[in-house]
């Protein structure tokens, strides 16, 4: 039964990955080599396409790999797999900690993890920056400071963060469908 | 059932529009439910995303299912997650079914060069938004320093620092920081 095991293969990956989706990689690669249903250049071809469609990428490889192996029913029980851990023990974690809610050394932990969130969240910005607003091998290449800041892509980001700054009533996907017209109409891929 | 099918819809609007992973689904996620539609306050979701980190599986979905659990319970969690990966699936099975270069067209790779630029700004906005909540007074800053430094700066140490070590240290200083002092306080607005 490829359905079966496509389901139980995706619940381990969901169930060992921490820490978002290319926390996945590995768990693909090893299954990539147990079970011969993608090579590795299906995973490569994967990580380019997740990252160019919505969706959390950890969800993306699981349809795309349970497509190839098996078809749409495929894709619906690979993703199946990888939901069932999360909504299991995040139930369980929530129901936790609606228990201890108001001990006052739970709130005290909460605000110290808070900060650690944000910090996380702003590290992973961070790393997009630095692949969208600078080229470090231009820079090093020719020396010349101002070939470390990809200039078109900055100019449209202050735009945009000052569009946002102006107009907060403007649904933040406008500003993405905005950015992907300016993106095409200036071969912001090449 | 209809809070339910509200549910589901909320985040399979989310899930259409989350470009680049669980982190720059942020600012669509405070825009849609602690603005619009006040399901959850800005402390919870920073909550939710630090749980998120460290609990296996993908950061959108787990951060899905939280809120899912607090509307509505277990059926709650389960609508939220299959509503966040509703659309990705049937995009992700299109493209593997006909458009298996779809990451290889020059359209689609300058839309995406235009959006990473957005996602920037929404992630820096977003941080900038949650920061105000939980970065106060120097202790949580020096938190915030500490756990941004280390994550950006990880490929430079000897050992990689795990999210979910730097998660559990920064909430055991919070219960060593306000454990005792702010205990029975709970005034922080959220």
């Amino acid at each position: 039964m490829i359905l079966l095991r496509l389901y139980y293969e995706f619940i381990k990956v969901g169930l060992f990955s921490v820490g978002g989706g290319l926390a996945t990689l590995p768990f693909l690669y090893d299954l990539s080599d147990r079970t011969s249903w993608f090579t590795h250049a299906d995973i490569a071809n994967m990580i380019a396409i997740a990252e160019s469609t919505p969706g959390p990428i950890g969800v993306n490889m699981a349809t795309y790999a349970g497509f190839t192996t098996a078809g749409v029913p495929g894709a619906i029980l690979a993703t199946m797999g990888l939901i069932t851990p999360a909504v299991i023990i995040i139930s369980i974690i929530f129901r936790i900690l609606n228990y201890f809610m108001g001990n006052p050394y739970v709130e005290a932990a909460f605000k110290g993890l808070r900060p650690a969130s944000i910090a996380l969240i702003a590290a992973a910005g961070i790393s997009v920056i630095k692949v969208t607003l600078v080229d470090l091998p231009a820079w090093q290449a020719s020396g010349n400071l101002s070939d470390l800041v990809i200039w078109p892509a900055v100019l449209l980001g202050v735009l945009l963060f000052l569009g946002q700054k102006l107009f907060p009533k403007i649904h933040p996907v406008l500003f993405i469908a905005a950015s992907a017209i300016v993106g095409i109409l200036f071969h912001f891929g090449s | 059932m209809r809070e339910l099918w509200e549910l589901f819809t909320a985040f399979a609007r989310l899930g259409a529009v989350s470009f680049g992973g669980g982190y720059a689904m942020l600012p669509l996620l405070t825009r849609e439910l602690v603005d619009r539609r006040g399901w959850v306050t800005d402390n919870e979701l920073t909550d939710y995303f630090a749980i998120g980190q460290c609990t296996p599986g993908v950061i959108a979905l787990n951060v899905a299912t939280f809120i899912g659990n607090k509307r509505k319970g277990i059926p709650g969690a389960v609508v939220a997650s299959v509503g966040i990966v509703f659309v990705p699936v049937i995009i992700i099975t299109v493209i593997a079914a006909f458009l298996r270069n779809f990451a290889d067209y020059a359209v689609v790779k300058d839309a995406f060069g235009g959006i990473r630029v957005c996602v920037c700004v929404l992630v820096v906005n977003a941080v900038l938004r949650l920061w105000k909540k939980a970065v106060l007074g120097l202790p949580t800053f020096l938190i915030f320093a500490v756990v941004f430094l280390l994550s950006v700066f990880s490929g430079f140490l000897p050992v990689s620092v795990s999210p979910v070590i730097l998660v559990l240290v920064s909430g055991f200083a919070g219960i060593l920081l306000y454990g005792k002092s702010e205990s029975g306080k709970g005034g922080d607005a959220s």
